[in-house]
């Protein structure tokens, strides 16, 4: 592979990325594999991935709101979540599917697993789906969620974040992050986000305040765009691949 | 040349994962999009690939999600979902069991053929940035050993050939080591 080692997408720039040994992260000392990742180019079977087209979701899908009511309407900070999916060529990325998880408004997941005592909430699951426009925007309603405790050599605590899965054309473009709230004070003391050492990077997680987007007497909202891989537009690249 | 953005970071998927990737394995009764353990490929010979994933301890890991990506017998990719599964590893016995069917060949950059393969994606509370590895059969032994990312590999090139299980038909074992003398290669693509 050393004659060929220009691959269909931009290598990753795993200084950016959070390594996978940072101890500060307790969980990450016997999860992290010893040995150096095998760099290796892009076939089909990267550059290739599931479609997900947008008629099998329902508006509700997105609408963390709403989506899990038994009897009311959820209790928290009700906000709007919306940005837009670049890839590194800034273009729009459009069919991306984005599946979202969090938990409620006392920090509490619905999940058999978390025996937080903050309560469960029955009208919100913390679970929410929807797939990215032509542009490559995308939305979600729901409530903002609680901070948490958890064990990390001692205890410790998480600042409010929303995980986000994306699953762009291509399985090399695959990412799964978090992100945070603008003007969290937990934010700088969480080692999950100082997993990631460029304080340019852990900007790139901070949701920003987007007032203009707010719907008035209803809820906040908040701004987040997210970038996946680009193509590799060098001019050495044979065009391999679809 | 035009100014290229940075990707956005990784961080980890947590022990909570099953929430937004798999709703029914946390708990939640909502009607999923079909994302299942099963690829639903119909051409070729179904296979079932099952195995753990253990940490540098040797501790089996009972909240990993496990993504697998790959053509159909024939060696096709579906413009679609199929080809596509995820599953998780059980909370108390750690096994992990995807249903689908053995790979055909898929074209490497130079035109040759690779030895049928299943891209594997792992992610797990601790694991900062998803793994990415692949599954290939030790009983293709010649496609094997003409495989172009297999003979890359220094060292541990074992670690990715799925063993045929002796008692049951068409079925593959598959462990996974995070870390440790047994360590899967993982790729950086």
């Amino acid at each position: 592979m050393a004659s060929d080692t220009i691959s269909d997408y931009y290598p990753r720039d795993r200084s950016w990325h959070p390594k996978g040994l940072t101890p500060a992260y307790n969980s990450s000392v016997l999860r992290s594999p010893k040995r150096a990742l095998l760099q290796m180019p892009t076939s089909l079977s990267e550059t290739s991935g599931p479609v997900f087209g947008h008629n099998f979701l329902s508006e509700q899908d997105s609408d963390m709101l709403s989506n899990a009511i038994v009897d009311g309407d959820p209790v928290g900070e009700r906000i709007i979540v919306s940005g837009r999916v670049l890839d590194e060529n800034a273009r729009p990325q459009a069919s991306v599917l984005i599946e979202a998880w969090q938990a409620n408004a006392g920090g509490r997941y619905r999940h058999v697993r978390d025996g937080y005592l903050a309560p469960l909430d029955k009208n919100f699951s913390g679970y929410g789906r929807c797939v990215s426009d032509e542009q490559g925007n995308y939305t979600f309603r729901t409530l903002r969620p609680g901070p948490y405790p958890y064990a990390n050599n001692g205890p410790a605590w998480r600042p409010a974040h929303i995980h986000l899965s994306l699953l762009g054309a291509a399985f090399a473009q695959r990412l799964v992050t978090q992100f945070y709230f603008e003007g969290d004070p937990l934010i700088k003391h969480c080692a999950i986000v100082n997993s990631v050492s460029d304080p340019a990077a852990v900007d790139r997680l901070v949701a920003k305040l987007d007032l203009e987007n707010a719907a008035p007497f209803d809820a906040l909202a908040y701004r987040f765009d997210i970038v996946l891989r680009g193509r590799n537009e060098t001019p050495l690249d044979a065009g391999h691949g679809r | 040349m035009n100014k290229r953005l940075k990707e956005t970071p990784s961080q980890t998927a947590g022990p909570y994962v099953h929430i937004g990737l798999l709703p029914a394995a946390a708990g939640i009764e909502v009607e999923h999009h079909g994302i299942s353990s099963r690829t639903n490929l119909e051409k070729g010979i179904p296979v079932i690939i099952t195995g753990v994933v253990r940490d540098g301890a040797g501790e089996i890991v009972t909240d990993a999600l496990l993504e697998i990506w790959q053509s159909d017998g024939d060696g096709k990719f579906h413009d679609g979902r199929k080809g596509f599964a995820r599953c998780h590893t059980d909370y108390d016995s750690g096994e992990f069991r995807f249903e689908t069917v053995k790979p055909g060949s898929v074209a490497w950059r130079d035109g040759s053929p690779q030895a049928p393969h299943i891209t594997l994606l792992v992610f797990a509370r601790g694991i900062n940035m998803h793994l990415h590895t692949r599954i290939y059969f030790a009983d293709e032994t010649e496609a094997n050993a003409c495989d172009p990312v297999l003979n890359a590999i220094p060292d541990g090139r074992e670690t990715l050939l799925a063993k045929p299980d002796a008692k049951s038909n068409n079925s593959y074992r598959f462990d996974v080591s995070l870390q440790g003398d047994a360590e899967t290669v993982f790729f950086d693509i």
